[in-house]
């Protein structure tokens, strides 16, 4: 009888999947990966685009504020400079979709980190008060440089081809998205088993024990920026792309507490913790409006106040998560697993 | 020169406004090391139960904003028993984040009950313009300003003077030190909470009674950060004068620049600010070299 997980030689210790089990369930979630398309309808495509790229955006965040601690309020803003940088790209110099991309995330990084440089002198809440004040800086500029980015009026975006082909639709950009999120999350789970990546979780544990150890604070805090950004430019160019119209609204300061909110629930400094954030809060609000549409026929006031009751069950659900489990999602799945790996003696 | 006047007079008044929200920031942050990301949400809550109760309800204004007022104390000792006192010794992100969740559940409750359209404020505070050396004024500004210098003058004698004030410091001070010299930290949490619930509260009717009731009013919890950060974020001589400052310098770009520049540039104050003088004008600097 199992009594935990215990590893004999060190390639097994670091191991990305080091149980058979996990491996089986990596099997059954690329296989389902990929069936899904297949079977859902286009509602289902919808939720699933949109939580692909907030998982993406999701673990750009968890980067920088889960695993280098450093807090960052600016997100929407990030997120905003990679798809104005990918739509404007596509729509004013006709560039190919696919290359857009890449620029826009190469975009959004140095922009990260020049925003990142503050973090030379500043920490915590001083940081995080830095980063609102780029956000409605970045906010700002949009709206204001109409000659650039068109102002409060949308971007619209070329429809992305491909051979030929539109790639726009729901179908067709679920691969897409499957694609990069699949690349980022390989690449941040492999990056936190490298110097960098270590490097950046000594800073986030104790900055001043990680300089004794002789990791330059400061050029790895601005590398934890870029990174982040860059993939946050992703996740915003692939939006932009994908919705085939970019409108400042979609990257206020609500969208920096939302990817906030997401990493919380799903779990600071974990990958799979921003996947499960990413897809707990994207179905919330579409499980709370079906819900609300399925009772509203009974109660007709219900339907009046239900974006209210959303706005409430998103506060409600940051506060308790922080109060009841604050290391998210990632935690409780844990628990669940370390239950039943135990199970019946779990002392 | 009239012209420089009446911006410098309009700046004073959202300089005094600014302050009093900065305030509640302030005291909370002195107190218990929180940013509340729920301030402008507070000043929304004033603003709607005063509303509510004068203009709906039909009850007499003094009356109204007196149980607005004791309203805004239970608020902030529910929120900072039930939300706060949980997160004491929590990382940095949980409490901004548990503020922030604080904040869209206060939005939804006040849109799920009001609505989320724009209304006229019960109008019971003079309003018509008022003539000061060339400066056209509306009075409710002066009324503003009063208030506000009022319950400014309040704040500083009741630190100076009375038992609480003196704790509050205290603790903000040295928590353990406060503790063991029979203190009740977790007191002095509440009350701090509930003093910035009601200035937030008192900022909230000022301010509803000059860009009418609705979800504006809780914009000015974002615009505040610059002023607490320019005047330190513990400091309220700082709070005062980083509110004047910015009201002034908003209102100078606002009239000699324009472009919606005003709205853009206590933030970019706050950037500079951030990289010369981190712990702003008054603020208590804690050096460390990392």
């Amino acid at each position: 009888m199992e009594s935990g997980v215990f590893h004999t030689t060190y390639e097994a210790d670091i191991a990305l999947r080091r149980t058979p089990l996990m491996r089986l369930r990596l099997v059954l979630a690329i296989v389902f990966l990929l069936v899904f398309p297949f079977l859902a309808d286009g509602y289902q495509l919808t939720l699933a685009n949109q939580a692909g790229i907030a998982a993406i955006g999701a673990i750009g965040l968890n980067i920088l504020t889960g695993f280098t601690g450093q807090i960052s309020l600016g997100q929407g803003a990030f997120m905003a400079v990679g798809a104005y940088s990918s739509g404007l790209l596509a729509a004013r110099l006709g560039l190919p979709w696919w290359l857009t991309i890449p620029i826009a995330c190469t975009v959004t990084a140095g922009v990260g980190a020049i925003f990142g440089i503050p973090s030379l002198r500043l920490k915590g809440l001083y940081l995080a008060i830095a980063t609102l004040a780029a956000q409605q800086i970045i906010e700002w500029l949009i709206t204001h440089w109409r000659w650039l980015t068109g102002g409060v009026e949308a971007l619209v975006v070329p429809a992305p081809m491909l051979f030929g082909e539109r790639v726009g639709t729901n179908f067709r950009f679920y691969w897409v998205i499957l694609f990069f999120a699949t690349l980022t999350t390989i690449f941040a789970v492999n990056l936190f088993r490298t110097r960098v990546g270590r490097a950046f979780i000594a800073i986030r544990d104790q900055d001043i024990a990680a300089e004794v150890m002789g990791v330059d604070v400061f050029r790895y805090k601005l590398l934890a920026f870029a990174t982040s950004s860059f993939f946050v430019g992703l996740s915003g160019a692939l939006l932009a792309q994908w919705r085939g119209i970019v409108n400042y609204e979609r990257f206020t300061f609500e969208t920096s507490i939302f990817y906030l909110a997401v990493i919380i629930i799903g779990g600071l400094g974990s990958v799979s913790g921003s996947i499960y954030g990413a897809i707990f809060m994207t179905l919330l609000p579409a499980v709370l409006s079906n819900a609300g549409r399925a009772v509203g026929g009974s109660i007709p006031a219900l339907a009046g106040i239900l974006p209210f009751i959303q706005q409430g069950v998103f506060g409600a659900t940051i506060i308790l998560f922080l109060i009841f489990e604050p290391q998210g999602l990632a935690k409780i799945w844990r628990n669940i697993k370390d239950y039943f790996r135990l199970w019946p003696f779990s002392y | 020169m009239d012209k420089f006047l009446q911006l410098t007079v309009t700046g004073l008044t959202n300089g005094a406004i600014f302050a009093l929200v900065a305030l509640g920031f302030v005291l909370i942050y002195k107190a218990s090391d929180v940013i509340n990301f729920a301030q402008g949400d507070f000043l929304l809550f004033g603003a709607y139960m005063t509303f509510g109760m004068v203009a709906q309800v039909g009850i007499p204004w003094p009356i109204g904003v007196a149980l607005t007022l004791v309203f805004a104390v239970l608020l902030g000792l529910v929120v900072e028993r039930f939300i706060l006192r949980p997160l004491i010794g929590e990382p940095i992100i949980s409490v901004i984040m548990v503020t922030i969740g604080l904040s869209s559940l206060l939005q939804a409750f006040i849109n799920g009950v009001w609505g989320i359209t724009g209304r006229p404020f019960p109008p019971f505070i003079p309003s018509e313009n008022v003539n000061i050396g060339g400066a056209v004024v509306p009075a409710d500004r002066i009324v503003a300003i009063i208030l506000a210098g009022i319950l400014l003058l309040v704040f500083t004698l009741f630190f100076r003077y009375s038992r609480q004030g003196i704790g509050m410091r205290a603790v903000a001070d040295d928590q353990q030190a406060a503790l063991s010299m029979g203190i009740s930290v977790k007191g002095i949490f509440a009350i701090a909470w509930s003093i910035a619930a009601v200035t937030a509260a008192v900022a909230g009717v000022l301010v509803a009674n000059i860009v009418g009731v609705s979800g504006v009013v809780a914009t000015i919890g974002l615009r505040v950060f610059p002023v607490v950060i320019l005047g330190g974020l513990d400091s309220i001589p700082g709070a005062i004068l980083g509110g004047i400052i910015i009201g002034l310098l908003e209102s100078y770009t606002g009239g000699y620049i324009g472009g919606g520049l005003s709205q853009v540039i206590p933030f970019i104050v706050l950037i500079l600010i951030l990289m010369v003088k981190p712990y702003g004008l008054f603020g208590e600097e804690r050096i460390e070299r990392v």
